[in-house]
């Protein structure tokens, strides 16, 4: 025990507080997008106007993964104590994949720009949004399995 | 000692070898995952029907599926701590703890799988449940990979053989968690 928490710095009632702190983030993450609504309303009526529902769901859904994958990379994989080398390997493929993002997602999330038109997905996107509407809330979303 | 391979007990970059070796695959995997949920990311901002499609996954599987990854997080870096004492019979017995986790987060994603299929949501629906499937298939399979290894080496840990490798297995266990705990949001939360 001892030669453990020499080596890592922690015993395991220690990891067990680490565990509760994440289920209370996933608590939170699950919660947060469901009365995101709400808030904004509550938020308007006391006349902050600037507070919206998609922050709510960003922070709480995304901002709470970003949390809780830190909290078991530094303490369950031990990245804290471990040499630090691997952090910035770990970085650099974060970077890696951050700099595909920024390459590729330009002409994937745009369909039209200049002396180029993604027609197909313009034309799935204007098909896909009127079945849906025509299906209504009861039956939506299984239309593009009917159709395919 | 001299039958061990040179290349298993050296470590001239400060780390052990094996262990070295493990955070290279972590590396390898943050490229394969990180490229797939980008790519899923940029056709969801990119095409506003899909958030019709995401509206049908079911955020009870995914949140059972987080809360049995978490904890089978735990029982791994558990399993990691009782073999820094020596105590190979623990160690062994967490590491089983963890693959359960891994087998039940397997059952429940077959039941909420078997659902979906049978709504019509099917891999060829639409682009959004062939990012659906892909990722989180990939995942399972990582799942039942991890699974398969860990009860190799909790046999070996039970007989006080080879105790360094419960430290790697929860490497990469912890990998797979961290990896969900970002299909997640994105797969169920976000509609």
């Amino acid at each position: 025990m001892a030669e453990h928490e020499e080596h890592t710095g922690h015993g395991q009632s220690y990891y067990v507080r680490i565990w509760g702190i994440l289920l209370a983030l996933l608590v939170v993450s699950i919660v947060g997008p469901v009365v995101a609504p709400a808030i904004e309303e509550m938020a308007a009526g006391v006349g902050a106007h600037a507070v919206k529902g998609w922050m709510i769901t960003l922070i709480t859904a995304f901002g709470i993964a970003i949390v809780k994958a830190y909290l078991v990379a530094a303490n369950f994989m031990h990245l804290r104590i471990e040499k630090r080398y691997i952090t910035y390997l770990l970085i650099t493929m974060l970077m890696l994949m951050l700099l595909f993002f920024a390459g590729v997602s330009p002409d994937v999330m745009r369909h039209e720009g200049t002396n180029w038109q993604n027609v197909a997905a313009e034309q799935e996107i204007d098909r896909a949004l009127k079945a849906q509407e025509a299906a209504g809330a009861e039956s939506h979303g299984a239309e593009g399995a009917e159709q395919h | 000692m001299s039958a061990r391979p040179i290349a298993t007990t050296r470590s001239a970059t400060g780390i052990a070898t094996g262990k070295l070796a493990v955070w290279w695959v972590v590396g390898s995997e943050i490229v394969i995952f990180g490229g797939l949920l980008m790519s899923y990311l940029m056709h969801r901002l990119g095409h506003p029907e899909w958030a019709d499609y995401a509206s049908h996954t079911n955020p009870w599987f995914g949140g059972i599926n987080t809360f049995v990854l978490l904890t089978s997080s735990l029982f791994a870096v558990l399993a990691h701590h009782a073999a820094e004492k020596g105590d190979g019979k623990k160690a062994a017995a967490w590491l089983v703890g963890t693959c359960a986790g891994g087998l039940i987060f397997i059952g429940i994603k077959a039941v909420e799988w078997t659902i979906e299929i049978s709504h019509g949501y099917t891999i060829t629906a639409n682009g959004f449940w062939q990012f659906y499937y892909t990722a989180a298939g990939l995942h399972a399979l990582h799942v039942i990979g991890g699974c398969i290894i860990m009860l190799i080496i909790a046999n070996d840990a039970r007989k006080q053989l080879e105790l360094h490798r419960v430290e790697l297995i929860g490497i990469y266990w912890h990998f797979v968690d961290i990896v969900w705990i970002f299909l997640f949001p994105l797969l169920y939360i976000a509609k």
